[in-house]
């Protein structure tokens, strides 16, 4: 296992880039600790599988340089990285037993057959794939495909990381929930270095102790999950992370509070001083805020009520801007004028969608 | 069930149409052949019944097993080389990009070709007198001469086969080799596997039906070759070159020999079936077995 580093790493796939929009990925400086689990959580195209592929070795960067434990592995293929990648789709030799398909990486780097059948019935064990060792691999479930092309990177005693695309892609829900877990279960067992690649937030979110949110070539924020649900550090984080994702509401700042409409919400923390009063906008989760009854609070006008079994979801209109609501499920929502209520301690203020830093 | 146990009589006319196009252009012909072939005659439009002599006759007389002996060699040396050449032309060519179109073009030629013209092509080509190939092999020294020599002629022969008919195999290879997942190489390469390791379980298992109809088509049309050697040699010299096909023809319009050129037809009509669904049973054995993926 290996820390892994790249230095304003940027990669286009049009021959001569010119533009900043021809760069799929734009100077990202990464530093993935060793033994770390990572999630690189962002919508379709916004670069995650390429920087993968860039990590795993099988695409050569345009610019930048990466470090595999200090070391400089940019032009190492994909042979010589040592790194175990799992597909979206589950990729086994269909010709070959499962057996063959654990041996087949260890095959190919020589080793003697004992050493092989041992590790092989190693990670079978692990992976609960002893009983299919003979079975030919076209035979297996999508699951246990998957299982068997983890178990191809696991049986590499030299792997630097193991590297997700989207792996319960094709997977259907509770063999997801079970892989889910397996995969938590290795990574505390033996500390691999993992970053997983997702749009799933839930995936993300649960899996790894980091979690990077990407967009538009860029890592936005980096944090813990809690983290990146208290305080996203850009609106899209905030929008993208939690369900539903966070309001922003435009607002005009005075130094202390925030001013929707004719209400003023005091923040009560104090901010330094130069801030783009044009570009301003409140941010607060639909689970910081309620419905007002004392007549008090930010006019709004309802849309639609979801209900699950927990929560409430009401959709309103508030300023200008689409809004939620999360109630308890016990909670009614008034039946006449609808009023926001904004607990001024969970709300942050973004300025040019960036977070505003509090002073102290 | 039910629906399948009520009888509907008239149904049965909407299969004639059917059923009397396929006797017209295929089972009264035959029939015709079989009937020649138990049938002998003096002449006057009388023929009296003979059973199995021709069919005896042909398989008794050293003439059949020979022709059968050099299409077999032919068949075999054709395959041999064709379809391990047309699959590394497969694998060498580029996966996409105005390349790939324009060697796609270069392949396709040859098999846009009709048959006589590419055995007149070869024909001259190979002419020691005014054939650019024949007369430089000539010049530098090695005595070749398709029309004297049988070794020179079955040369000859092979490499305008191979000429004509690799392209298909190369084709059908490479479209069998685009219907392989990227992915799959991509993982190939991060299990470290080889050239030769990517070939036999990466790209083989995908091939494994192209190339099974590659091999039925390439086996047919050899086995039933006729065009080409006969306008480049016309099955010598002597009956070097002379295969089922041309000593079929010269059986039948030759000499005439209705009732034996007959037997002969049917003889080799079942082999041909035979081979052809031994080839078939053995090359999808594996595919046979129950698809139990979800």
């Amino acid at each position: 296992m290996a820390q892994i580093e790249t230095t304003g790493l940027s990669h286009s796939y049009q021959p001569q880039p010119g533009y900043p929009q021809d760069f799929v990925l734009k100077k990202l400086d990464l530093n993935l600790l060793d033994g770390h689990a990572y999630a690189l959580l962002g919508p379709s195209g916004c670069g995650k599988s390429t920087l993968l592929r860039i990590i795993s070795g099988l695409l050569q960067p345009t610019q930048g340089r990466i470090h595999f434990d200090g070391k400089d592995v940019t032009h190492l293929d994909a042979r010589q990285r040592h790194v175990a990648e799992v597909f979206q789709f589950p990729v086994v030799y269909e010709t070959m037993s499962v057996f063959d398909n654990l041996a087949f990486p260890l095959r190919n780097r020589g080793l003697d057959r004992e050493a092989i059948a041992e590790r092989v019935a190693d990670v079978a064990r692990l992976l609960d794939l002893t009983e299919q060792l003979t079975l030919k691999s076209a035979a297996l479930s999508a699951g246990a495909r998957q299982l068997v092309s983890l178990g191809r990177g696991l049986v590499r005693t030299d792997v630097n990381a193991i590297l997700f695309d989207e792996p319960l892609t094709v997977i259907d829900p509770q063999e997801k929930w079970h892989l889910r877990t397996r995969l938590k279960q290795l990574h505390r067992q033996f500390a691999l270095t993992m970053v997983y690649v997702t749009h799933d937030q839930t995936e993300a979110l649960t899996f790894a102790d980091t979690v990077m949110v990407m967009h538009n070539g860029r890592i936005l924020q980096s944090g813990s999950p809690s983290e990146l649900f208290e305080r996203p550090e850009h609106t899209f984080v905030g929008r993208f992370i939690g369900s539903p994702g966070m309001n922003f509401l435009r607002c005009q700042f005075d130094g202390n509070a925030a001013i929707i409409g004719d209400q003023s919400i005091p923040l009560q923390k104090s901010y330094s001083a130069d801030i783009d009063d044009h570009s301003c906008e409140l941010g607060f989760r639909p689970e910081s805020c309620t419905f007002s009854r004392d007549g008090s609070g930010i006019a709004a006008q309802l849309i639609n009520v979801d209900c699950t079994s927990r929560r409430k979801i009401a959709y309103l209109d508030a300023a200008g801007s689409s809004i939620c609501v999360s109630l308890p499920a016990d909670q009614d929502i008034p039946a006449d004028s609808h009023r926001i209520r904004i607990d001024p301690q969970r709300a942050l203020l973004y300025s040019a969608d960036r977070l505003v830093e509090e002073s102290r | 069930m039910s629906v399948a146990k009520r009888n509907y009589p008239k149904a049965w006319l909407l299969v004639l149409p059917v059923v009397l196009m396929v006797a017209f252009n295929a089972v009264i012909p035959l029939m015709t052949v079989v009937n020649y072939s138990v049938q002998d005659t003096f002449g006057n439009n009388q023929f009296f019944w003979v059973g199995l002599e021709w069919f005896e006759e042909v398989l008794r007389s050293g003439r059949f097993g020979d022709a059968l002996g050099r299409q077999l060699l032919f068949t075999t040396l054709v395959l041999l080389i064709e379809i391990p050449l047309g699959l590394m032309i497969a694998l060498g060519l580029p996966k996409s990009g105005w390349r790939a179109s324009s060697y796609m073009m270069l392949l396709a030629l040859p098999l846009l070709i009709p048959w006589n013209v590419v055995g007149t092509i070869w024909q001259i080509f190979g002419r020691v007198d005014i054939g650019l190939a024949g007369s430089a092999i000539n010049a530098v020294g090695i005595d070749y001469n398709y029309t004297q020599d049988a070794l020179d002629a079955w040369i000859t022969v092979i490499a305008m086969d191979v000429w004509h008919w690799t392209s298909l195999v190369a084709l059908l290879c490479y479209s069998g080799l685009k219907s392989v997942p990227e992915v799959y190489y991509q993982a190939a390469a991060i299990d470290g596997a080889s050239r030769w390791a990517i070939f036999r379980y990466v790209q083989l298992p995908r091939l494994r039906q192209v190339l099974i109809i590659a091999f039925l088509l390439r086996f047919m049309d050899s086995f039933m070759i006729y065009t080409e050697p006969f306008v480049v040699t016309g099955g010598g010299p002597g009956n070097a070159t002379t295969f089922l096909s041309i000593d079929l023809v010269k059986l039948a319009l030759g000499q005439f020999d209705l009732g034996q050129a007959a037997a002969m037809s049917l003889i080799y009509f079942l082999i041909v079936l035979l081979v052809c669904w031994l080839f078939y049973t053995i090359m999808s054995v594996g595919d046979s077995q129950p698809d139990t993926r979800q």
